[in-house]
């Protein structure tokens, strides 16, 4: 009866099966309901104090009947399938860390494999949003306590004992005695011939002797051995590598190929054939696919982007930038920011490899949307979706690129063309050229203050339209006629829900508009918020000026709680704010929340002309940014050791946008083909100094982790920079005015492989 | 189609393809070795990067033709036999430090660092922030802090 379920009681099932398998529902929530809006009674209501993101996605999960998992094998092995991607976030590990908690078993005992699509669970097999934990942290335990209480009872019954008498200790249950029985002699007596509901308790807080503790990745040994598999190293019978010819501009179609039948017969190659996005190729390597590719004579017509420039675009969004309104009569600091496109390749390019018969199809991808993904390729190959498996591998990075399936959709595509399976992976110049990019924007702010108190806030973000047609739009559309955001699109409920107000600034007002459907977008490890929070963080830099304020102490007087004010602190007081550093170098300090998580950045910049011009061979110095200080709180932090990883990455993603990274469009093509044109963070730009401090547990929930550290890096890294310089930044890279490559040539699409690898041994 | 004899970790293969074909599609595509990554193919990612002869390679730089009977090619895949181990000391320190995310761009560290370490050790001297900073591997999950780390924990026990 649910009505007798109590605080901290939660139900799940045990599944018929030969076997144990216990189960609970994915969405599944603690029953305190109360908690999460008492938390949000802050001044200045925004949409995402009643609300955010992660609420919304969880909420939406909710009525599904999708039932997740978990195993216990003869082997004393526990399995469970995670309906998630994992593509360097960490999630498997801090998943097998929630069941081992519950279920006393070593961390090596659990075996976390990444389920295939499964259409049932609708809503909840999307990663993104830096969702996966906040989503899966209750159900996942639920099923492993009903797994402990099922071996329990068990273990009862084989050795005469109570249950109250048994303990379970490193996957064996132990008697008062002494006498032991492991999982595996278990298994199948604990298992159901019919599906049972049971209630449990969770392990409290207070006792959790696994969650919250460091642990080490659980591939990491596959990893730096080179056995972990990508989805390009799959042993798949005849998938033969493929790749393709693609048009000089963005989006480009083919119009005719003058020498198709050469092609096919250069050395390698099984077939060639003219396919939606270009031309395919399928040889015995992918070596001789780039010749192949490099080597066919491609008529194209004009793309969707055709004679577009950085600074065309530019125009457009001026155009489309909602008005401020008109100036109050009290002063105000106002500032406009450009960020240009930014590229969100991950190392691992667009791959797949599919497998497409007559009357079924299997395909092999890092997916993080496989459901979408599972309908949209069995619409185009003419098959019912359950016609078409779909198996998620693990990815080598996603950063927003994996929420789409490009790859894979062209992968079933070629295959059912030439009727054999394939091995299909972008060439690095496609993926930099015609892959996904993070949307042009702009951010115009104005602030409102008298005397020391703000009055009202306004920003209005305007964006090159953001692809987010991936599932997680269909979250937003399906649940927002519930929120109370009025009559608006889906994009601008996602900006609205995802954009906290963290200061005490009166009437706030952030407003999105998008523009120009002709880009290949998506989020880039996050959607809206570097960019966003970039420029609040800078007027907010102004605005303490403009008080006479320190930059530090004015944050700190606005923020709106404890918790926040906790974590600027901390990287005040471990950073040394205000220590006297020389002219040409400055400190710079920035704050964000998000995903029910705060986080705040604390960074030393180097801008001396012998830091900004040392010589790098193919590359961009600039400004070294020599010292991070990073402190996060993400409520509950399953995998402090993840979680400080997790922010690392995002403090180089911070940089990279802040200082480096960029594409440029010219004529309807993005100039960038590879990691010598697009500027990424790499070793010279590291910090030499990094610290990460993970702040006590302040909830019962983890909050989201996995884009978090980009903001306040990138706001951090800005601020720095304007203090530097004594001049405050407004168009994002800071060097994206100076071209600092050659651009390789559009035809053909991709550069020669080099032959003079052994003179460079070294 | 000509053949082509050579060693990689420790064994002698011989391969039937085109002269012209690069290493790294021998090894991967032809062999089945997957642990040097692809990720631009025109030697600036390093994520392919293996040994050759004990030095550092590119093998998306080389075609085939230029490898010869005795010339030895040591990939990820090969590395801890090299010191007659289970893990050699620079996968344990990679370990140590918890440095993968991903882990698609990790191989070709692990292979940049153990050649560093070697380079350096030749110059009688101690690794130095330089030294760390002209790894030129990239890594998007933007681990490269950690990875400063294990390479000078890795080098003390080499
Ligand atoms: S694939 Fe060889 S260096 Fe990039
Ligand atoms: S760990 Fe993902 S690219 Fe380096």
């Amino acid at each position: 009866m649910r009505e007798s379920i109590g605080r901290r009681r939660f139900l799940g099932y045990v599944l018929a099966a030969p076997t144990l398998v216990t189960a609970a529902e994915i969405g599944l929530r603690p029953t305190v309901a109360a908690a999460s809006s008492a938390e949000f009674q802050l001044p200045s209501p925004g949409i995402t104090d009643i609300v955010d993101l992660n609420d919304l996605m969880t909420v939406a999960a909710a009525p599904t009947s999708g039932l997740i998992s978990v195993g216990v094998g003869q082997d004393g092995m526990v399995s469970f399938a995670l309906p998630r991607a994992e593509v360097g976030q960490g999630i498997t590990t801090s998943t097998a860390m929630l069941i081992a908690e519950e279920l006393s078993v070593p961390l090596d005992r659990v075996r976390v494999t990444l389920a295939d699509a499964r259409p049932e669970l609708v809503f909840n097999q999307l990663t993104g949003g830096s969702n996966t934990t906040f989503a899966t942290y209750t159900p996942i335990r639920v099923a492993a306590a009903i797994a402990r209480r099922r071996l329990l009872e068990a273990a009862a019954i084989e050795l005469g004992s109570a249950v109250t008498d048994l303990s379970v200790r490193d996957g064996m249950i132990v008697d008062r005695s002494g006498r032991s029985i492991g999982f595996g002699a278990l298994a199948d007596k604990a298992a159901s011939v019919r599906i049972e509901q049971v209630s449990v308790e969770l392990t409290p807080r207070e006792s959790f002797t696994v969650i919250g503790k460091p642990h080490s990745r659980i591939d990491a040994l596959d990893a730096v051995t080179g056995r972990k598999k990508f989805a390009m190293d799959l042993d798949v019978p005849d998938a033969k590598p493929t790749m393709v010819c693609r048009a000089p501009t963005l989006n480009g179609k083919v119009g005719s190929v003058a020498n198709l039948a050469e092609v096919r017969a250069m050395a390698g190659v099984t077939d060639v054939v003219v396919i939606s996005t270009g031309v395919a190729v399928r040889a015995e390597t992918f070596g001789q696919c780039i010749d192949a590719v490099r080597a066919l004579r491609v008529s194209w017509k004009p793309g969707t982007a055709a004679g577009k420039s950085d600074e065309i675009v530019r125009r457009e969004l001026e155009r489309a930038e909602l008005s401020l309104g008109l100036p109050p009569l009290t002063p105000t600091v106002e500032g406009k920011f450009t960020f240009y496109f930014r590229g969100n390749s991950a190392l691992e390019t667009n791959c797949a490899i599919a497998d497409v018969r007559a009357d079924r199809a299997e395909i092999w991808s890092a997916l993080k949307s496989p459901i979408v993904a599972q309908r949209t390729i069995a619409a185009k190959l003419g098959l019912a979706p359950s016609r078409v498996a779909v198996h998620v591998v693990q990815g080598g990075g996603s950063f927003g690129r994996k929420l789409f399936f490009d790859a894979a959709l062209e992968a079933a595509e070629v295959s059912q063309k030439i009727g054999k399976p394939v091995r299909l992976m972008w060439h690095r110049a496609d993926d930099a050229r015609q892959g996904r990019v993070h949307p042009m924007a702009t951010s115009r702010v104005r602030v409102s203050y008298l005397g020391g108190t703000v009055l009202g806030y306004e920003q209005r973000h305007t964006s090159v339209a953001t692809d987010l047609g991936h599932g997680l739009g269909e979250i937003i559309t399906a649940t927002a006629a519930q929120l109370p955001v009025g009559d608006i699109g889906f994009s601008e409920t996602f900006f609205l829900l995802s954009q906290t107000m963290p200061y005490n600034f009166g009437a706030t007002s952030q407003l999105l508009s998008e523009t120009d459907k002709g880009f290949n977008t998506g989020s880039m490890r996050n959607v809206y918020s570097p960019d966003v929070a970039c420029a609040r963080e800078l007027i907010v830099d102004q605005l303490a000026a403009r008080m006479r304020k320190d930059p530090y102490r004015f944050r700190r007087d606005f923020l709106r709680d404890d918790r926040s004010r906790a974590v600027l602190d901390k990287v005040a007081e471990v950073g040394g704010w205000g220590r006297a550093l020389p002219a040409g170098t400055a400190q710079g300090i920035a704050f964000h929340a998000e995903y029910k998580s705060v986080s705040a950045a604390l960074v030393e910049i180097d801008c001396r002309p012998e830091t900004v011009n040392r010589p790098i061979r193919e590359g961009v110095a600039g400004p070294r940014v020599t010292r991070a200080v990073f402190a996060v709180d993400v409520g509950l932090a399953v995998n402090p050791r993840g979680l400080e990883a997790q922010m690392m990455g995002g403090i180089s993603d911070g940089i990279a946008l802040a200082l480096t990274s960029s594409l440029h469009l010219r004529d309807g093509y993005f100039l960038e083909a590879s990691w010598d044109n697009y500027f990424y963070t790499r070793q010279w730009n590291t910090p030499l100094a990094l610290q990460i401090i993970v702040m006590p547990s302040t909830s019962e929930q983890p909050g989201g982790a996995g884009e978090l550290g980009v903001a306040p890096a990138m706001a951090a890294v800005a601020c720095a920079y304007g203090r530097a310089t004594g001049t405050m930044p407004t168009s994002f890279p800071i060097n994206h005015g100076t071209l600092s490559f050659e651009p390789k040539p559009t035809v053909p699409p991709v550069p020669p492989s080099p032959t003079d690898g052994l003179s460079h041994a070294r | 189609m000509p053949e082509r004899t050579f060693r990689v970790n420790g064994e002698q293969v011989t391969v039937n393809v085109p002269d012209d074909v690069r290493l790294l599609w021998v090894l991967r595509d032809v062999l089945g070795i997957t642990g040097p990554k692809y990720g631009c193919g025109i030697n600036v990612c390093k994520a392919c990067t293996s040994h050759l002869n004990g030095k550092e390679v590119n093998p998306c730089a080389i075609p085939v033709k230029d490898l010869q009977p005795a010339d030895e090619v040591t990939t990820i895949e090969g590395l801890p036999a090299t010191v007659g181990r289970e893990l050699h000391p620079m996968q344990q320190a990679w370990l140590d430090h918890d440095v993968v995310q991903c882990g698609y761009c990790q191989p070709g560290q692990i292979m940049a660092a153990v050649a560093l370490v070697r380079r350096v050790a030749a110059q009688g001297r101690a690794i130095t922030d330089d030294d760390l900073d002209g790894l030129r591997n990239i890594c998007r999950c933007g681990t490269y802090f950690r990875i400063r780390e294990a390479v000078k924990a890795g080098a003390a026990n080499m």
